[in-house]
């Protein structure tokens, strides 16, 4: 089978079938279900064709099947372009192109669609199980190419097994350093599908109430903490996300222009770390509070959120610097403070009552803020992943009649009061805690880990962190969310911290999690950059990389080469040729080498004219080499005799 | 020039020095290798997830891309591996007649540990034919090649190839062995009757040469059947001489260049007597052939009619 247009047998045809459907399962889940089912039926048609051996359907089948499920795709989608129309329309053509396959070279193609296929699964997930069962599936394919180059006699599928897997083992040396060497590029190269990053959690740009406690039912990373001295406790772990300014009596949202520079006076010591930030499709970037730095490529608004400059839609790595006390915006403009007491007009008129009486009674902004976070305490608030649902006047029925609420809830309530009572205030979101991997001694910070608290501004402090959800359940600043919520809620599991030892395992498992995404995924040129000049090749330009990569390849294909080709030497087995050529090998080096057409006898003839004083010594070795390699009987004593006269000859 | 620069160039580039008589090894220098139509493809292939990875960021991607980009130039080695230090030697081809085809056989001996799979034998880049050589083991591969004249065929440069294990890569060895095969003229119809049989002259009993009573021993010749050689004195390291019988004949059958109509032309004449022999043979009958210039004696059997048609086969009309 290597003529390219012999048609192929139904054992390759079930072989490349078996091997595409592995590799497009994945897929299978996220298509829509007329596509997957076209490709099976096409699939199982084609493969009933060649058990049958019925003639494969007319020419002009084919493009009637492609016009329609390219439509079907087009109506699916509204695109055929982008990320999940390319795939859907890839696995529908795989489907036709196996419905149509004759011929070794179409074998090819497919097996090479096989392996694009592969690619587009990593679109999806890269966790370590994907490429486990990736790589199954290249074995796969690659037996199967393997199985179509054999000649007519067909071993059992498990050589065929064995060949690629030997030769994609012995692939992986060079695979390695490919990998670390190939100079990298940042991307994208061009424009990439909006679609491509769809489908990632994380905080948003406005909160509504349920916004958040939607985010706490996700285990998800947000992102991992790597410090380089200790871990603060966890009360300190505020980490700053998107500031909201603007609430239109329902739901709070980040102003659209920032404005001022960002000043601040620290009153602690730095506090060094790196933060891997799982793509999340937005553009901010989060830190403890207060971040001291701003990363490369991102910068700073006066609030003191970090916007990356492009969205976040790779894993991204950053060194950050920050001062768990800090004060800042003391000089705050008179805008920025106008907009911190702005109230819509009309909403929550029971809670403007509350805030005047409270301001009548509490001239003091500090005592007034106390008494706020006092009642919290003290009356019958509860916090709750599954707080009721509020109507109209959110905040009014909040405070009092459901006392039944997530952080956002505390945090909006506490808000409004306090811009009511004509105390500046402001929404901070991100997350607060984190979960420590002692395995890899780095912080874990999970999408449940969500928060919301508040700032309020004091003329003589600047803006004040105060965290009402604290007031309410100290718990969950102190514990994580876990050891706040009631019990009945529904926590993630990997959030809530019963059966150890099962916690223990995903800590193990988050922890390689975590090098895979360092080493494997995150493989940055930033990150080449740190390995090359670990290793000790420092600036390098992808020119001298280039060079690099050009010599180590050929270095190893060489290695690889002498390793295959050692093989190819014809293996002397018999132990008394062996001792043979050994006494021919000591009378080459004297000058003395045997014809390789010239037997033992003629040898030692030509020998004894040439050097007469060896005669005895080679009449008694041939001789007895003759009678040990012709003669009948195997004579041990004889060969050690023959091994014994060889070892004491010289010429 | 640029023809004779070329040729120069073929020539030392693929070492290719004429017939070659042994064994011939296929040493390193001999092995050439060169990317399939397929391999070219999957290298593309290779450079679109290359970019699809750089767009998207996709580690794995480029695990991916990298694995297999290391894998397409081990498989390289492997497909060179599949053809490389095979020792090969030419077998002895069958005479056939003219308008069959001639089978020549070449045994391809694989004295190393790995098993060699696929390798293919062909003429013409058209027809070929695979065999799979185990370690330390001989296969023999056949080709047939149309022999479409009477004489000595020779299969020209017949070229061993390999893709395996993975299509990627043809790798090649010119092999111009020392093969010939001998071509019968191409029997005529059957229809002519044989010619009519000379009586002997003097009567009674003729010695001639049958099959029935030992009567004597002469040298060997090439084409003599086996069955007739004299191996007891082979085996006293005296030569080789073919026994000879002798039966009754009460005949001469001349099958004679002269006795065909002149309109025919020598070819045709060749043909006819071709088919005289096939018929006289196949009759049993002892018969004799002369041609211009060249007379094979009065005999029977398989041998006579070996030499016969080698006679037929390798005459040159005087012109």
């Amino acid at each position: 089978m290597t003529d390219p247009k012999q048609a192929i047998a139904l054992r390759h045809l079930l072989l490349l079938t078996l091997s595409l459907t592995m590799v497009a399962a994945p897929h299978a889940a996220r298509l829509p279900w007329w596509l997957v089912a076209l490709a099976a039926v096409l699939a199982a048609w084609r493969a009933y064709l060649a058990y049958a051996r019925l003639r494969l359907p007319s020419r002009w089948l084919l493009p009637l099947i492609v016009i329609t499920a390219t439509l079907g795709v087009y109506f699916h989608y509204r695109t055929i372009f982008g990320r999940d129309a390319g795939v859907a329309l890839l696995v529908a053509m795989l489907g036709l192109k196996l419905l149509e396959t004759r011929s070794l070279r179409d074998a090819m193609l497919l097996i090479f669609l096989g392996y694009f296929l592969v690619i587009t699964n990593f679109f999806y997930s890269q966790t370590i199980l994907t490429a486990l069962y990736m790589l199954a599936c290249i074995w796969m394919i690659t037996a199967v190419m393997v199985d179509l180059h054999h000649a007519h006699a067909e071993p059992p599928f498990r050589a065929q097994l064995h060949t690629a897997g030997a030769l994609l083992a012995k692939s992986v040396p060079l695979m390695l350093v490919l990998f670390l060497l190939f100079p990298r590029v940042p991307g994208p190269l061009w424009g990439i599908p909006r679609d491509a990053f769809a489908g990632v959690s994380g905080l948003s740009d406005t909160m509504t109430p349920g916004s958040l406690s939607e985010l706490a039912l996700s285990d998800a990373v947000a992102f991992r903490v790597k410090f380089t001295s200790s871990i603060p406790e966890t009360r300190h772990l505020y980490w700053r996300g998107p500031v909201m300014w603007d609430f239109d009596g329902r739901s709070w949202s980040v102003p659209r222009f920032l404005y001022g520079t960002p000043r601040f006076t620290t009153g602690s010591r730095p506090i060094d770390y790196e933060v891997t930030l799982e793509p999340h499709n937005k553009r901010w970037l989060f830190a403890l509070d207060l971040p001291g730095k701003v990363p490369p490529r991102a910068q700073a608004s006066s609030d003191y959120q970090l916007y990356s400059h492009e969205p976040v839609i790779t894993r991204l790595r950053y060194e950050m610097t920050s001062y768990l006390e800090a004060s800042y915006g003391m000089e705050e403009g008179r805008y920025p403070i106008r907009r911190a007491l702005a109230l819509p007009e009309g909403f929550n008129p029971r809670t403007l009552e509350l805030a005047g009486t409270l301001r009548a009674k509490f001239p003091d902004d500090r005592a007034l803020v106390g008494e706020v976070l006092g009642m919290f305490r003290n009356e019958n608030f509860f916090y709750t992943l599954t707080p009721p649902l509020l109507g109209e006047n959110p905040v009014d029925e909040f405070l009092f009649s459901t006392r039944r609420g997530f952080c956002e809830h505390y945090a909006s309530a506490f808000a409004v009061l306090m811009r009511a009572a004509g105390i500046p205030a402001r929404i901070v979101t991100g997350y607060q805690g984190g979960e420590v991997n002692q395995l890899g001694d780095y912080l874990i910070v999970r999408q449940a880990d969500a928060h919301a608290w508040t700032e309020v501004w004091f003329k003589d402090r600047g803006w004040v962190r105060v965290d009402p959800t604290a007031a309410v359940s100290p718990l969950r600043v102190e514990s994580g969310i876990s050891a706040a919520v009631p019990l009945t809620d529904p926590l993630p599991l990997l959030v809530r911290g019963d059966f150890e030892f099962l916690r223990q395992m995903l800590l193990t498992w988050d922890l390689m999690a975590n090098s895979w995404n360092q080493w494997v995924l995150g493989y940055t040129p930033e990150r080449q950059r740190q390995f090359l000049a670990k290793v000790g090749i420092d600036d390098a330009t992808w020119q001298t990389l280039a060079a690099i990569l050009f010599c180590v390849t050929g270095l190893i294909v060489a290695v690889l080469a002498v390793l295959t080709l050692r093989q190819l030497r014809t293996r002397v087995h018999d132990p008394v040729k062996i001792a043979y050529l050994r006494f021919c090998s000591k009378l080459r080096h004297k000058g003395l080498p045997r014809d390789p057409a010239e037997g033992p006898v003629d040898y030692a003839n030509r020998l004894e004219r040439l050097r007469p004083d060896l005669s005895p010594a080679v009449a008694a070795i041939t001789g007895l080499y003759i009678s040990l390699r012709y003669g009948t009987e195997a004579d041990v004593t004889g060969l050690r005799e023959l091994r014994r006269r060889i070892r004491q000859f010289s010429a | 020039m640029y023809a004779a620069l070329k040729n120069q160039l073929y020539n030392w580039l693929f070492q290719l020095r004429g017939p070659e008589t042994g064994v011939v090894v296929l040493v390193q220098r001999r092995v050439f290798i060169l990317p399939t139509r397929q391999g070219i493809a999957f290298a593309a292939v290779l450079l679109m997830m290359l970019t699809g990875s750089i767009n998207y960021s996709l580690g794995l991607g480029f695990v991916l891309t990298f694995l297999l980009g290391a894998m397409a130039i081990n498989g390289m080695l492997y497909t060179f591996r599949n053809l490389a230090n095979l020792r090969v030697t030419g077998g002895r081809a069958l005479p056939v007649f003219a308008g069959d085809t001639a089978k020549f056989t070449v045994h391809l001996e694989n004295g190393s540990d790995t098993d060699r799979h696929a390798v293919g034998l062909t003429r013409d880049r058209k027809e070929a034919a695979f065999v799979d050589v185990p370690a330390r083991a001989t296969a023999p591969a056949s080709i047939g090649i149309p022999a479409a004249r009477r004489g000595l065929l020779r299969p020209g440069r017949l070229t061993l190839f390999t893709r395996f294990p993975l299509g990627l890569y043809h790798s090649w060895a010119y092999l111009q062995l020392d093969m010939q095969c001998l071509v019968y003229p191409r029997p005529a119809a059957p229809g002519m009757p044989l010619p009519p049989a000379a009586s002997s002259v003097g009567a009674g009993i003729e010695r001639g040469r049958g099959q029935e009573d030992f009567s004597g021993l002469r040298q060997y010749h090439a084409g003599d059947s086996p069955r007739h050689i004299a191996w007891k004195v082979a085996a006293r390291d005296q030569g080789l001489f073919t026994k000879q019988f002798s039966g009754r004949t009460e005949t001469e059958l001349w099958l004679d260049w002269a006795l065909l109509p002149a309109s025919l032309d020598p070819e045709e004449r060749l043909s006819q007597l071709t088919r005289w022999v096939l018929d006289a043979h196949a009759a049993g009958l002892s018969f004799g052939l002369r041609l211009p210039g060249k007379t094979v004696g009065m005999a029977a059997g398989e041998a006579q009619r070996e030499r016969c048609l080698e006679t037929l086969a390798l005459f040159e009309a005087a012109s």
